[in-house]
């Protein structure tokens, strides 16, 4: 029997496993929201302005593992939905998009609502389509769900003219999909990976460094075997974190320009460096001249491109990082490998002396609240097992230093492109994934206002996330810049004219707390986590001129730290 | 180094410019860029000439492959391979003696007169690109009026083929 494009759509969806569809209607996307109407097995969140809906499906897929699903229109419901697309390119989470588009017929016309959106979406995706044929309608979704979630992941644009939802095709999705030109490669070369197991024998200043990639390749268990199995030192990227128990002995903190002083020092002077889906970003880096300079370098990663990007590495392994990681097990389990332990001990004695230098102390008696405070007090209220989401700037380094995540899955947050206004809407799809779980959005007065229509969104889905506020009353991040490098001069980064948060939270019919006194902290996040039945938006009046230490400044090498 | 890269593609809309939109959003540079279908429809051979140090020939071959839409690539000039181009040339000749030295020169280079007007000789020629280089370099006084190449394609020598 044929059916209708939209009714196509739907039914991929269903076929797809697709729970939540984050999307916003508009016209050419009627005809799919009228099939949406008449079924209940995906469910429809409408959000307030479309690139909250990336957002919250990106948060979805970051906590669940799986692809976050998108619907906007044509013209600006495609170019809103840019930033949270983008923001899903550079941290490589799967999602799929998919945009009305103004009927074939018009394409070109500079018809209302048209803009190209395969044009303006090509440099922030990993693929996309547009479906000119009603025929190609279920096998190009098909692939764009296995495009989205195989390889090095990424988001999918779908384009979808509005006359090819209305078109009549019989329905059949296709239960696997080739494609002659994809064939991302799994398993890494055995050759490669003996050698690099050879070099991690011969080491006598390992050290693991270790990325998202990761967590996105679910491969933290054997990551932690791995580890555990060699007793090198190991160190994560913002993106990595949780993949490795923070808590444990053998993890020395995040490295990289907020990192701390031990995982900076620990690379600069390190002899082997085992790096571990992870990208050697700029500001893991620092000044790459001063890299590491002392170091062989491994390098797994799915991505070949990855690989000898911004650093010259001696032993690429392109493939998958758990199934590298468990050939590498095999070889470190046997009885015929061994480590330098006599190097190790001295080379965990360094290691220990730089970690007693304590780079993450603060002022824990002030009168004014730390923001480090809240995130510790936070962590402590939650017995650590909370999904936190942040936003960019100050706030987020507090989180990601602060926060000691045992989990891989539980710590989002827009580390590559640094999208502003990303934490709550994110909260939103964590929240809708796991209803029971606490979420938690540590962000600032800054950041919350770049999409702060959500807390509609979380009234009428009645999504309890808790939202940090720290205070400051400064683009913090901006004021720090400006106070190290621009003398002071603050140029536009105090925050004017802020609302009245707690009036705010209530206005939506949420809860609203602002805190002021270090003494009150812990009382305020005991009864937000309490309250379970709406969002509980906590205002916390903060140290306006915290800065964030340890810092590498920019084109400074890993072991030039501005310290406190 | 110059390095002439060979691609085979999708032939679908918006291929050629997912390649484009790579060279420009990366900053690479592209000298010169042909592409047409080959014997299957469904595909296009695309050849690309640019330069770089072999860091960034490797990660431009690299970011090439990712393009989900590329099917196959080789960098020509990591093997022996041949290598042309065409041009079409259009040059002033206002009297006899240039007119015999056009046409001279066209058949030192194995050019052919292509149309002759009261002013104007077209001529094309195929060689590599420095043979096409050396010819405009030889004209002297003479005048181009007008000129296109159509960009360099290549193939490997031997048994060797790039293809599905």
């Amino acid at each position: 029997m044929e059916i209708t494009g939209a009714e196509i759509f739907v039914r991929c969806l269903e076929d797809e496993g697709v729970d939540c569809l984050f999307g916003y209607p508009g016209g050419a996307v009627l005809h799919i929201y009228d099939a949406l109407y008449q079924q209940d097995k995906v469910r429809h969140i409408l959000v307030r302005h479309e690139q909250a809906a990336t957002h919250a499906a990106d948060g979805y897929a970051r906590a669940t593992g799986k692809p976050g699903v998108v619907l906007v229109t044509s013209g600006p419901g495609a170019t809103n939905a840019v930033t949270g697309i983008a923001t899903a390119h550079l941290d490589s989470i799967p999602l799929v998009v998919f945009t009305g588009q103004v009927p074939t017929s018009l394409i070109g016309n500079d018809a209302f609502q048209e803009v190209d959106s395969v044009g303006i979406t090509r440099p922030c995706v990993k693929h996309n389509f547009l479906v000119k044929d009603i025929n190609e309608l279920a096998s190009t979704i098909k692939k764009a769900f296995y495009v989205a979630t195989t390889g090095r992941p990424g988001p999918v644009v779908v384009d979808i003219p509005k006359d090819v939802t209305a078109q009549r095709a019989e329905y059949h999705y296709p239960a696997e999909v080739s494609m002659r030109s994809y064939n991302p490669v799994v398993k890494g070369h055995i050759g490669q990976i003996r050698r690099a197991v050879k070099l991690m024998s011969q080491a006598r200043r390992p050290m693991l460094y270790t990325g998202g990639g990761v967590v996105l390749d679910n491969a933290s268990e054997e990551l932690t075997e791995l580890t555990r199995l060699l007793d090198f030192p190991i160190t994560q990227t913002l993106m990595g974190l949780g993949a490795y128990p923070a808590t444990d002995r053998q993890f020395i903190g995040m490295l990289g320009m907020h990192g701390t002083y031990e995982a900076n020092l620990g690379m600069h002077n390190c002899d082997v460096l085992i790096a571990i889906g992870a990208r050697f970003d700029d500001r893991v880096t620092g000044n790459v001249e001063k890299f590491c300079p002392t170091a062989k370098i491994i390098h797994v990663d799915i991505d070949p491109a990855s690989i000898s990007k911004n650093v010259e590495v001696d032993i690429p392994i392109v493939g998958s990082v758990s199934t590298v990681l468990k050939d590498m097990i095999k070889l470190v389990s046997d009885s015929s490998f061994s480590t330098d332990k006599e190097a190790l001990v001295e080379w965990w004695k360094q290691i220990e002396e730089w970690r007693a230098m304590d780079c993450l102390k603060y002022d824990r008696n002030s009168d004014l609240i730390k923001p480090q405070m809240v995130v510790e007090k936070l962590y402590e209220v939650t017995n650590g097992d909370a999904f936190v989401t942040s936003d960019v700037g100050q706030h987020q380094m507090w989180a990601a230093q602060y926060y000691k995540f045992d989990k891989p899955r539980r710590w989002i947050n827009s580390g590559g492109l640094g999208t502003m206004g990303f934490g709550m809407p994110a909260a939103m799809g964590v929240q809708l994934a796991f209803p029971d779980a606490t979420v938690a959005c540590i962000t600032g007065e800054g950041s919350i206002q770049m999409n702060i229509q959500e807390l509609s969104t979380l009234k009428q889905y009645g999504l309890p996330i808790k939202v940090v506020t720290l205070n400051n009353g400064y683009l913090g991040m901006v004021r720090q810049w400006q106070e190290f490098f621009y003398d002071k001069r603050y140029a536009m980064s105090y925050m004017e004219s802020l609302p009245d948060f707690v009036k705010l939270a209530e206005s939506y019919g949420h809860a609203g707390i602002r805190v002021d006194k270090p003494a009150d902290i812990e009382a305020a996040l005991r009864e937000a986590v309490a309250i379970r039945d709406r969002v509980v938006f906590l205002d916390f009046i903060t140290d306006k001129e915290e800065n964030v230490y340890p810092m590498i400044p920019a084109g400074a090498g890993q072991n030039e730290m501005i310290l406190v | 180094m110059r390095h002439i890269i060979s691609i085979i593609i999708e032939n679908e809309a918006g291929a050629l410019s997912r390649v484009a939109g790579l060279f420009s959003a990366r900053g690479y540079n592209i000298e010169s860029l042909t592409v047409a279908p080959t014997n299957d429809p469904s595909l296009s051979r695309m050849t690309l000439v640019t330069r770089g140090t072999e860091q960034i020939i490797e990660q431009i071959t690299k970011q090439l492959n990712k393009l989900v839409d590329i099917v196959r690539l080789q960098d020509m000039t990591e093997g022996e391979h041949l290598e042309r181009e065409m041009m079409l040339v259009k040059l002033r000749v206002s009297n006899h003696q240039e007119r015999e030295e056009v046409k001279r020169f066209a058949d030192i280079f194995r050019g052919r007169v292509l149309d002759v007007s009261d002013l104007s000789y077209t001529i094309e020629l195929t060689g590599s690109s420095s043979k096409l280089d050396a010819f405009i370099g030889n004209l002297g006084k003479i005048q181009v009026m007008e000129l296109v190449r159509s960009g360099v394609i290549g193939i490997a020598r031997g048994d060797k083929v790039l293809a599905l």
